[in-house]
């Protein structure tokens, strides 16, 4: 089985990355662009009958700092 | 006092630490990431700056789950001392032995040139041989240095005066401007600017001796 998970900066946490971008954008000419923020995604080859629990254990003690980030399971 | 410096194959700031203790009085032995037990009667462990495994996934991530780290944890939980001090600091970070997180840096440049830093709180080992409002200039040398936690987090540090040492011109977003923060206990430092980097007048600055050298003096003592 596959997981893919997506990790992103919590709201409220200020992204430079993202407004390095976004400001990009707008050099690039294109208006309109009014948030930009940046994430990471991880695509995990899993055992079979792997737990969302267990992804989700994974998660908390490597694939995301929980301090500053969130994280998104998507089973596939 | 006895103290020990990790090494993970990308520091490059653990002989500069190890001389900075030294220097001090401290007897200062190396131990490498894959090491699982620390020397016995340590006082100090110091995580020094550098990189390691790459700063892969985030800077200190992979680092805090290596073997080492796991007996620093335990060092720390039966009352050792510890310092991180730029990588360093992110690892301890990482293994929640200090709050909050190091993201990059605000203007997403590398920094490195000195920096003023205001010791804000001169209760700790580490900052004993301060005083409180004292201005010194270490080196800072970072991509990853905009310290952030949330709101309740800075609320504590703030009132358990935990902060240790503020930017006097913040470079890199930091809130608060935090340059470095205590634990709970005050045993465990984290900053992202190099004091051992300023011991040796040949090299620019000596205003980093006072920090090895009332820790030696604290701990010399205990």
């Amino acid at each position: 089985m596959k997981a893919r998970v997506h990790v992103m900066l919590k709201n409220g946490v200020l992204d430079p990355q993202g407004a390095a971008i976004q400001h990009a954008l707008g050099s690039l000419g294109f208006s309109g662009v009014e948030a930009v923020r940046q994430g990471k995604v991880i695509e995990l080859d899993l055992a079979d009958g792997t737990t969302e629990a267990t992804i989700a254990q994974m998660c908390d003690k490597l694939l995301a700092n929980v301090v500053i980030e969130s994280y998104k399971i998507e089973v596939l | 006092m006895r103290a020990a410096v990790v090494v993970f194959p990308g520091s490059n700031c653990d002989r500069d630490m190890a001389v900075a203790l030294k220097a001090a009085g401290a007897d200062v032995q190396m131990v490498w990431h894959k090491d699982a037990a620390l020397p016995d009667g340590l006082d100090l462990i110091a995580v020094p700056g550098g990189f390691s495994f790459g700063d892969y996934l985030r800077c200190g991530a992979i680092a805090a789950q290596s073997p080492i780290c796991q007996a620093v944890v335990a060092h720390v939980n039966r009352g050792g001392y510890a310092l991180g001090v730029c990588n360093g600091f992110q690892v301890l970070t990482e293994t929640g032995l200090l709050p909050g997180a190091l993201m990059r840096n605000a203007g997403l440049k590398f920094i490195c040139k000195d920096v003023g830093l205001t010791v804000a709180t001169s209760d700790s080992a580490f900052t004993e041989g301060y005083h409180a409002g004292d201005v010194v200039s270490f080196p800072v040398a970072h991509h990853d240095g905009n310290y952030t936690a949330d709101a309740e987090t800075l609320a504590t540090l703030q009132g358990e005066d935990r902060i240790a040492f503020t930017y006097a011109s913040n470079p890199n977003g930091s809130l608060g401007d935090i340059a470095g923060v205590l634990s709970e206990n005050r045993r465990v430092l984290g900053m992202m600017p190099h004091p051992e980097r300023a011991v040796d007048a040949g090299h620019g600055g000596t205003d980093g001796q006072a920090l090895f050298g009332g820790l030696l003096g604290q701990l010399t003592n205990a």
